[in-house]
């Protein structure tokens, strides 16, 4: 065994980190397959936890809240009101002479604050140009996968009370 | 490796990359699945969430049973 390293020889680095950076990274394809399963559990575990939370979420409660006086507002008029919280931001429209609708003014797209527009009769949000229904809440046209919620009203005499939000 | 007889190998090689290949549309198409279930089930409509539940765990299953297929033929294509 010769005492001197010649010259031209790996260097002493190489020789003393004998790792192959290559090999480390060389992935086979079984070991991808074996990836591309466990990413297939996860989604599997992913549709699995929706399901659980579906089954076992509770029904969430609702406080009855007055939110205007019937007469308050002219017909294809609209106040704005907080409901169940005071950050959950709602519309509430006249329609016609006894009937009147609330909305969640978040929109279902990326949240912007929707307005009820009189001259369309409909609910558009300024941000993407996302139409609502004023009748439902449905999506008319424009990016927002999901109807807005709709505040459930009751009337009391002249008083209009919020009692449930639905689809939020 | 230089044992192994070619046209084996090939054909072992042809099946797992066809193999991957369906694991990767299975995957895609889990993928799509887990994000309409979630935003059906974010709109309040809970009656799609059991059948996206049973037709993903159809796809994993589908896709376990490629993995297998791949380890089988990988082992029998290495093998002289």
């Amino acid at each position: 065994m010769s005492l001197f390293r010649s010259p031209n020889e790996e260097p002493l680095w190489k020789d003393e980190f004998s790792v192959f950076t290559s090999d480390e990274r060389y992935v086979s394809r079984r070991q991808f397959t074996k990836f591309l399963t466990l990413a297939s559990l996860g989604m599997f575990v992913g549709n699995l936890w929706i399901l659980v939370k579906s089954r076992f979420a509770k029904a969430p409660t609702f406080p009855a809240m007055e939110i205007a006086e019937a007469n308050e507002i002219p017909i294809r008029g609209v106040k704005l009101f907080t409901y169940p919280t005071p950050q959950d931001h709602c519309i509430l429209i006249r329609t016609s002479e006894d009937e009147y609708v609330a909305y969640s003014q978040k929109c279902t797209h990326l949240s912007c604050a929707v307005y009820y527009s009189a001259g369309n009769d409909q609910l558009e949000c300024p941000c993407h140009q996302g139409f609502f229904s004023v009748k439902d809440g449905s999506v008319l046209q424009g990016p927002p996968p999901r109807p807005l919620p709709q505040i459930t009203l009751e009337r009391e005499g002249t008083k209009l009370i919020a009692i449930a939000a639905k689809g939020s | 490796m230089a044992n192994l007889e070619p046209s084996k190998q090939r054909r072992g090689l042809v099946a797992i990359d066809g193999a991957m290949a369906l694991i990767v549309v299975l995957l895609i198409v889990q993928i799509w699945l887990l994000s309409a279930t979630l935003e059906t089930y974010l709109a309040g409509h809970v009656g799609a969430v059991l059948p996206g539940a049973i037709f993903s765990g159809l796809l994993f299953s589908a896709a376990l049973t490629l993995n297998s297929f791949v380890s089988r033929i990988d082992k029998a294509s290495r093998r002289p």
